[in-house]
């Protein structure tokens, strides 16, 4: 059996600690030196319903996890009945057979090893409280993989900072009567995996939500305003978390309109803003999104995807919300929109877009999923030397001075008027949600208006040309060309390893900006590659669609997926292979 | 120093003649001169209305949103720039109709931030639906057979939502709104100013002649600004004398007071090129 990869998961109840334990574990492998993905899922439920976390960690790099369980963890019978299929040949489940007893035929699969474990009794042994089972259970995970037990107990202190010091003991103590308990009975013996504890240089465990924070942070966002929504909520979180380390300010608001609104006075004022929600929030802000555009204010939304339509699938995963946030609000103007694919991608992207927004005036959207944005990743500590701030085209003060009559919408060659913001003086001027001439005063004229429309565009047109090309993984010469956005990046990549080792040569094409749209690339890939295929988390191939209306090309082969659930590898792969 | 002159823009009102507005116009203005407050420092921020567009002819930075939204809109701003002065100006269906949640909570939050409500009791731009604070039984081209609902009643909600200073002017009193004005700038905390304001064409019954007959001044009655009770019961009288002026004034921190990060100077003066993410960095790690 294979050594130095592990996919590891925990089931249970919600409410019973299932994300703490599952983040616990995957800390541990990262402060292994493994690389480390891993994803939870769960129902829009605080208490009851069935909760899961699943973390893969291998020696190498890993861009997304796995269909496949090696070790289960159930914390009750549920887990089993839903996930035993998952199991792979030679794999175990560790649970309570106190409380569930079973038998290798009872549950029809004989190619895997049952652990019982008394993890109630181990709990109430170790301080007497039930919910530590999930410790005790920790400790055995870690048992059966030959790992460090003092990994563990140093990322159990770590991630338990801030609770009873006793509470934190007694979780310790509970992990090391489940290692004992394996050891003692030699359990592991036949459970072939085993992870080492590889040196070298420590990395993040992050998701794209914080990854998109820090990018924030990084990128001098100086007030961020958000109502709560799944899954944008853990950027409202890490941004409040960093109020007063980095004299940012955070509010949350009475709902999503008076978020972007807030965003958009305070883009306006001069300071760099940013406001994150999901489709149902996004709703709400589609018509300050034209505001924003009409007074070509810089603002940065991110809109963290769900299956929808309306509250649709709370928790769950989709990328259904491209075209709207293409089209969202009245009228024409431009917009960016970016799609992030990893936690790199949120990183730098979410800088980039604060740049962008200035530089163009205008709105930024980053597209994220809960897919992205929930479940972490390790990753190298983001490298900041080539960061940069680009506040666009901003009068100074003397220039303003200088200046006979300051027209804030002058028209320009590029489109692109210099801004001046309140308290400087000599830049006066109105904002207006209305047309209005070049001073921003109120115009109902034909002429104003088309050349106001024609300048908004200019400024587009030049993005066009600035924004970096599409990103190609894998050699240029290939069987078949893979094309996808946001998430989908990390099972593609993997799919292409799968397809690797049957001699299948791929490439991907991954388009991270898609609003200014990289037409000439795409094109190119039609010309030059034998099959495409397009992968998306939706129902109607809205990228693909999007290709179309940009390229005139069709995509024929289209893998779509969009049952509120995330690509595996697995399933890309075996799509793929028909196709071929 | 500024002098009305100043405050001038290459636009003229286009309200209708004998509306309401101008009054206002004319007060804010003014307040601005007596306040001496450099028009690059102030910022009008507004709804859409007849009223709300304001901000284009007042020559200090504007910015004339979408409907409803003046306050969040200038909340933004205030809190991007804690030096700026801001003020908002929308009609009674941008605050009290589409706006009124943003209303109800930019009281609580008390930001520095005047807010005057030109209260006509009739949607204008539209021309003349009912508003929020139509008189019951009042008939407009959306209610011809009279508004079924209560009107809302806006210096109790905003005693209820915990606003500092609450008053009400009349357009027809100019002086008297100048003044509320200015105190509700110098006020440091959130200021409602609801202008009872004429709609000469779209509303016959609360004409000039209507409020005339009814208003009184608050400041000539021994009125104590400071008790919450009394200015809820002053709140309660409309139907036969109405009173205008200062109906409850109360100090407590505004919303920046709480802010630390601003405490020295406002985001917009902080430097963002290099920060430093070092740290944070470690934490994920
Ligand atoms: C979302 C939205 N709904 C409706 C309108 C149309 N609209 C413009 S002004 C207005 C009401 C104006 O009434 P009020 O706020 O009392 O201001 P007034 O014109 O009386 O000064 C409405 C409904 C709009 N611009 N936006």
């Amino acid at each position: 059996m294979e050594n130095n990869s592990l996919s590891w998961k925990i089931g249970g109840e919600a409410g019973y600690g299932i994300m703490t334990t599952g983040f616990i574990f995957a800390k541990a492998c990262s402060r292994a030196g493994l690389h480390v993905f891993d994803h939870a899922e769960y129902p829009s439920l605080i208490r009851g319903g069935h909760n899961t976390y699943q973390v893969r960690a291998e020696v190498e790099e890993v861009f997304s996890h796995v269909k496949h369980v090696d070790l289960l963890v159930a914390l009750n019978k549920e887990t089993i009945d839903r996930h035993k299929e998952e199991l792979a040949p030679g794999g175990g489940i560790i649970y309570d057979g106190g409380k569930t007893p079973l038998s290798e035929e009872g549950l029809g699969r004989e190619d895997v090893k049952l652990n019982s474990i008394p993890l109630l009794r181990l709990a109430e042994e170790s301080g007497g409280r039930r919910i530590m089972i999930n410790s005790v259970a920790l400790g055995a995970s870690v048992a059966f993989i030959n790992f460090d037990f003092e990994m563990l107990s140093s990322v159990i202190r770590d991630v338990y900072r801030g609770k009873a010091k006793e509470t934190i003991e007694f979780n310790i103590k509970a992990a090391r009567l489940g290692y004992n308990y394996v050891k003692s009975k030699g359990m592991e013996e036949d459970f072939g995996r085993r992870l080492p504890k590889v040196g070298g240089k420590k990395r993040m465990l992050l998701t794209g939500n914080e990854a998109t924070g820090l990018g924030a942070i990084k990128a001098g966002c100086k007030f961020y305003v958000a109502y709560p929504m799944t899954p944008a909520s853990s950027i409202l979180h890490l941004m409040a978390a960093q109020e007063r380390n980095f004299s940012l300010v955070v509010k949350h608001p009475e709902d999503e309109i008076a978020s972007i609104n807030m965003a958009i006075g305070a883009g306006f004022a001069g300071v760099r803003a940013m406001t994150a929600t999901s489709g149902g929030g996004f709703s709400l802000m589609t018509e300050a999104l034209g505001l924003a555009a009409m007074t070509e204010t810089p603002v940065v939304i991110v809109v963290c995807q769900r299956p929808g339509p309306s509250t649709g699938l709370a928790t769950r995963t989709e990328q259904g919300d491209l075209k709207f946030v293409l089209h969202a609000s009245h009228g024409d103007f431009p917009r960016f929109v970016i799609a992030p694919g990893d936690v790199e991608d949120c990183f730098y992207k979410t800088i980039e877009a604060f740049n962008l927004a200035e530089r163009y005036q205008c709105p930024v959207i980053l597209i994220l999923d809960k897919f992205l944005s929930e479940s972490h990743k390790t990753a190298e500590k983001f490298d900041v030397s080539g960061v940069k701030t680009d506040r666009g085209l901003l009068f100074s003060d003397e220039e303003l001075e200088r200046i006979e009559e300051f027209k804030r919408y002058e028209f320009t060659e590029t489109g692109i008027s210099p801004r001046a913001i309140p308290s400087q003086r000599g830049g006066i001027f109105t904002a207006t949600g209305n047309e209005h001439d070049e001073t921003g005063y109120l115009s109902e004229d034909k002429t104003v208006r088309t050349k106001m429309m024609d300048k908004r565009f200019r400024k587009f047109e030049q993005a066009e040309r600035e924004i970096p090309e599409p990103k190609l993984f894998g050699p240029k010469e290939v069987e078949v060309t893979i094309i996808g956005w946001g998430s989908t990046k990390g099972p593609i990549r993997e799919a292409m390893k799968l397809l690797d080792r049957d001699g299948i040569k791929a490439n991907f094409l991954q388009i991270i900006y898609i609003s200014p749209f990289p037409k000439n690339t795409v094109s190119e890939i039609f010309e030059t590659s034998k099959r495409i295929v397009i992968v998306e988390n939706n129902k109607t191939a809205q990228l693909a669609s999007l290709i179309k209306e940009k390229t005139g090309k069709e995509i024929e082969h289209k893998i779509l997926k969009y049952d509120g659930r995330q690509f595996f590898p697995t399933d890309i792969y075996q799509r793929v292979k028909e196709v071929l | 120093m500024v002098e009305l002159a100043d405050l001038k823009t290459v636009g003229q009102p286009n309200w209708c003649p004998g509306c309401g507005n101008f009054a206002i116009w004319h007060a804010l203005k003014s307040a601005i001169v007596e306040l001496r407050l450099e028009p690059h420092n102030v910022v009008i921020f507004s709804g859409i209305g007849c009223s709300s567009k304001m901000p284009h002819w007042v020559n200090t930075y504007g910015f004339h949103g979408i409907h409803g939204r003046p306050l969040p809109i200038a909340t933004g701003a205030r809190l991007a720039n804690n030096n700026l002065t801001v003020i908002a100006v929308g009609g009674d269906g941008d605050g009290y109709g589409i706006g009124i949640g943003h209303f109800i909570h930019a009281m609580r939050r008390n930001l520095n931030i005047t807010y005057i409500v030109t209260n006509n009791q009739v949607y204008g731009l539209t021309t003349g639906q009912t508003s929020p604070t139509s008189d019951k039984g009042f008939t407009t081209k959306s209610t011809p057979t009279g508004v079924i609902e209560m009107p809302i009643n806006p210096i109790a909600l905003a005693i209820a939502s915990e606003a500092t200073y609450i008053s009400r002017g009349f357009s027809k009193e100019m002086k008297h709104l100048t003044k509320l004005i200015v105190d509700g700038v110098r006020h440091e905390g959130f200021a409602l100013i609801d202008v009872l304001q004429p709609c000469v064409t779209f509303n016959r019954k609360n004409t000039y002649e209507w409020f005339s007959e009814r208003v009184y001044k608050l400041e000539e009655t021994g009125y104590d600004v400071t008790n919450k009770q009394a200015a809820f019961l002053k709140s309660l009288e409309w139907n036969g004398r109405i009173p205008i002026g200062l109906f409850y004034r109360e100090i407590r921190p505004t919303y920046e007071d709480e802010l630390p990060q601003i405490a020295e100077a406002p985001l917009v003066r902080q430097r963002i090129e290099e920060i430093n993410i070092t740290a944070l960095m470690d934490e994920f790690v």
